[in-house]
């Protein structure tokens, strides 16, 4: 409370929030620089990196976009995010309704082993995953990885659902019945219209998980036309052992930043999914 | 009569187990087909010879596991992942812990600073990772050019980040805690939130300064979410292979190697499914303590 | 020297946000038990948060003991607050959430353990120095909550609507353990709350605050009987005094004194009476009507009555108001007036 305190507290507040946001958004920051710097700046030790030593360029956006596969990877992934949605949609919602309403306790315990199918990674399931594809024709198929995507987007979504039918009364739908309409009926016709916001952040959800994979795209997709962005970048935009840091760095960025946009908006619904109730 | 018809309607509509079990099916045959069936198939061909391009197999015992047990890079990989997973999780939980603090009063542009800081979690982590092999590249590096410029080294002698093992080892841990920090710290700012603001009101006017008031109330007080925290950044960072794929593809001499890099340098690129197999297998019992630990925290906070 | 003491103690709120305060000047009187009663909204919380220094007043003094403490934080003000939600922690076991003040303060440890005990002891909770807070019933809570409040020996008490919690039946009880507690340790303490009931039964004096002023300071029958204004004179009393706006003044009469003429003696005003409903409460009843002949503006007029047998629903009947149970008050101040002779037209 006292005044010097006060100022010392506020000192101290504003010294954290910097370094930490320095260093966590710092690679971000280096991205842009990079993605518009030009090469004999890029690649002059010499020169202060911070700083642009030459004329700013478009270059490495004109390589990425004309020279690259970039947006055939962009358009795959938009391909099998929407995809994939839908599969998680169609699977998830009917059975999260289904548990959080029509199972009771059972249906709790069933929830969280569900949900415990989530905490299985990729790394433990992409050797047998690979034979199960190449047995089913599907190597370096999009199909593959539209196949397989929804066993982890699947439980997730059934929880963070199940949360969000959870808070509907149940009043509303026994309202409904007694007005005439079927158990599945007031499903269809009341719970879903006014769980529009919980599907969203599923759908949202869904779609930056499916940009974030990275093991089954590295495992079952080899040619290069037939890459997703957080594969493609990373692999096919390095030649042999040429960088192309430029490019490299703008495809992060153009790739990152419109993910990360969609995320933030419906953090604090993905965290309630995270907290498990262990938030009260 | 109205009223006792539409009664009868509604628990007899509301007990249909039939219809309840025709909506969770197809989901749980999916994730069972999914991620169940891989799951034995992999234990199934950790005992196998199976090899990519051959479609015969032979039971081999634990052949498999013996050959990997005696392999150096295996003893190196399950120890990189235990210290990687470890040494993360601790700079996360401080780091986050304090920055979960800061992030709890408002101020002016905290919206953008929230976005800001979240970008290593939301932002797709392979690109994140190349952004950080550009960070330390090996004569490129930023971090090289600022040592260089403070005379800490001499140009051109400043240390290969990405080359020399041990440095390799602090570059992937840098990187898993950056990328983990703020999860962990949305994730306690969360449970900070969630605690009625009269308790720390109240050990302020009981005495307790800032210190004791995070230490003796305020943190024992989330041990259910910090937990979670904890539980989560675990399985994210012992399972991952993103990170020491882009970063050093398991090199130097496989001194960066974990145990999912390992399986998939060896099952995929090796084509040695059957030892790829085994390798994997030894991220389950790890799994199964945390998951174990999970359910622990769920059960709790179902009591409480 | 009073205990507690502010001087225009202001506290400025951004626009929409409830809770300002206006310029307060209040002294405390050693020992005794002061309510601060108002709405919600009113600012009574946020008095008792700036004299625990957990709110920071925009200007104005706050003195404990004589000195000023407004840039003392809570720890050094020698206060004891009891919150609303009583705020114990939930992971301590009784024994350590008393023991928590004696820690926080650095007390000498072998000192703890008999300064704990004096503190459950004197609030019955012996038995209960084991459990953790969520295994006690709300009354058990509200004992713990005391007796980490009182452990530190603290120079004043702070309640902010411990009794909010409880429901109805214990209120009543726990309200007499909290009267019985402060006389027997005869800490000045600072009551919050809204309800009048509690005020009326509890305080020494009752400070009364609507929108972040102070309308009345004085004893229960003081605030009741002589109220200094209209708000006072309605936020007071179930149903309210019974006001009426006649020319340049407001008449006020409670509803008690307003009585069939035949039961009313001296001198008084009578008027005709249409009785509109009637609602029995037990040991009293609730008459309430328009005077007849457009009196009183056709305003809607209240009876509190001991019996109403013999009145009917739609009948009328002479009623009366002794003259000295008159209240006058300003009509554009709002503000009592001496009495005054008034037509009743």
């Amino acid at each position: 409370m006292r005044l010097s305190r006060r100022i010392w507290g506020k000192v101290v507040h504003v010294l954290v929030i910097t370094v930490f946001t320095v260093l966590l958004a710092f690679p971000f920051y280096w991205m842009v620089i990079t993605s518009f710097k030009q090469n004999v700046d890029l690649y002059t030790m010499e020169n202060n990196p911070f700083v642009f030593n030459a004329k700013p360029t478009l270059d490495h956006l004109k390589f990425l976009f004309t020279e690259t596969r970039f947006v055939r990877w962009l358009a795959n992934t938009t391909f099998v995010g929407i995809v994939v949605v839908a599969i998680t949609l169609v699977l998830a919602v009917p059975a999260a309704y289904s548990l959080a309403r029509l199972s009771g306790r059972w249906g709790e315990r069933l929830g969280i082993a569900i949900f415990l199918t989530y905490l299985v990674p990729q790394t433990l399931l992409f050797i047998p995953l690979s034979r199960v594809v190449a047995y089913l024709g599907l190597q370096d198929s999009l199909w593959a990885l539209i196949l397989v995507y929804p066993s982890f987007t699947v439980p997730f979504s059934i929880w963070l659902l199940m949360g969000f039918f959870k808070s509907i009364p149940k009043e509303l739908e026994d309202a409904a019945m007694v007005d005439g309409l079927t158990r599945f009926g007031a499903f269809a016709k009341m719970v879903i219209p006014i769980s529009t916001s919980g599907i969203l952040t599923v759908v949202i959800f869904t779609f930056t998980l499916v940009t974030q994979e990275f093991v089954y795209a590295l495992t079952f997709i080899s040619s290069e036309s037939n890459q997703m962005i957080g594969t493609g970048i990373p692999i096919f935009l390095v030649r042999g052992d040429v960088y192309y840091w430029g490019a490299l760095m703008a495809a992060c960025l153009i790739a990152s930043l419109p993910i990360a946009f969609l995320y933030n908006l419906f953090l604090d619904r993905f965290i309630a999914g995270f907290t498990v109730g262990a938030v009260k | 009569m109205a009223i006792g018809r539409a009664k009868i309607k509604s628990v007899g509509a509301a007990q249909s187990p039939l219809l309840g079990a025709a909506m969770f099916t197809p989901a749980v045959l999916y994730i069972l087909l999914l991620v169940a069936g891989p799951f034995f198939l992999a234990i199934f061909y950790a005992f196998s010879d199976a090899r990519i391009g051959n479609t015969e197999m032979h039971y081999v015992g634990l052949e498999n596991f013996r050959s990997i047990l005696k392999s150096p890079s295996f003893r190196i990989a399950i120890r990189n992942s235990f210290i990687f997973t470890i040494c993360s999780q601790i700079v996360v939980i401080v780091g986050a812990n304090i920055l979960a603090i800061a992030l709890e009063k408002t101020f002016r542009g905290r919206g953008f600073i929230r976005f800001l800081i979240l970008l290593p979690w939301v932002a797709p982590i392979a690109l994140g990772a190349i952004g950080w092999k550009w960070i330390l590249d090996s004569i490129y590096s930023v971090i090289s050019w600022v040592l260089v410029a403070l005379h800490f080294y001499k140009p051109f002698n400043a240390p290969m980040w990405l080359g020399e093992p041990h440095l390799a080892i602090a570059s992937v841990l840098l990187v898993h805690s950056w990328r983990l920090m703020p999860f962990s710290t949305v994730i306690l700012l969360a449970g900070r939130t969630a605690i009625p603001k009269d308790i720390p009101e109240a050990a302020a006017v009981d005495g307790a300064g800032f210190w004791r008031t995070q230490f003796q109330i305020i943190i024992p007080m989330m041990r259910p979410i910090l937990s979670v925290a904890v539980l989560f950044g675990l399985i994210f960072t012992f399972t991952d292979m993103t990170v020491v794929y882009i970063l050093t593809a398991g090199g130097p001499f496989d001194s960066t190697q974990t145990l999912p890099s390992l399986a998939f340098a060896m099952g995929i690129q090796g084509s040695d499914l059957a030892a790829g197999a085994a390798i994997s297998l030894f991220l389950v019992p790890l799994l199964i303590i945390i998951a174990y630990f999970m359910l622990r925290v769920a059960h709790r906070a179902e009591v409480n | 020297m009073a205990v507690v003491e502010t001087r225009s103690l202001t506290k400025v709120f951004k626009e929409g946000e409830l809770g300002a305060v206006n310029s307060v000047n209040l002294e405390t009187r050693e020992g005794e038990f002061l309510v601060f009663l108002g709405p919600s909204g009113s600012g009574k919380t946020t008095l008792l948060r700036m004299i625990a220094g957990l709110e920071t007043p925009t200007s104005g003094e706050i003195l404990i003991g004589g000195r000023v403490v407004n840039e003392l934080s809570p720890r050094d003000r020698r206060i004891a607050m009891v919150f609303q939600s009583y705020a114990l922690y939930p992971h301590l076991s009784v024994y350590k959430n008393i023991a928590f003040p004696l820690k926080a303060q650095k007390v000498k440890k072998d000192l703890h353990k008999q300064k704990v005990e004096w503190a459950a002891s004197l609030l019955g909770i012996g038995a209960l120095l084991d459990r953790k807070p969520r295994e006690l019933s709300g009354g058990e809570r509200q004992r713990v909550a005391l007796a980490r409040a009182i452990v530190r020996e603290p120079a004043v008490f702070l309640l902010d609507e411990p009794l909010s919690n409880l429901d109805a039946k214990l209120r009543a009880s726990a309200r007499e353990e909290l009267e019985r507690f402060h006389r027997r340790v005869g800490t000045t303490t600072i009551y919050v709350t809204h309800d009048q009931v509690e005020a009326m039964a509890m305080g020494d004096r009752v400070l009364v605050l609507n929108k972040g002023v102070v309308h009345q300071l004085g004893t229960p029958t003081e605030v009741y009987d002589n109220p200094a204004d209209t708000f006072v004179a309605t936020f007071l009393g179930s149903p309210p005094m019974n006001l009426a706006e006649l020319s340049d003044v407001i008449v006020g009469f409670r509803p008690e004194h307003f009585r069939p003429v035949s039961s009313v003696n001296g001198e008084a005003v009578a008027f005709r009476f249409k009785v509109e409903n009637i609602e029995y409460l037990g040991s009293e009843w609730i008459v309430s009507g328009t005077p007849a002949s457009g009196k009183l503006g056709g305003q809607k007029v209240f009876s509190r009555l001991n019996s109403a047998q013999d009145l009917s629903l739609g009948g009328t009947y002479d009623f009366a108001v002794p003259q000295r149970e008159l209240k006058f008050f300003d009509r554009s101040t709002e503000k009592r007036v001496e009495p005054k002779v008034v037509s009743w037209q």
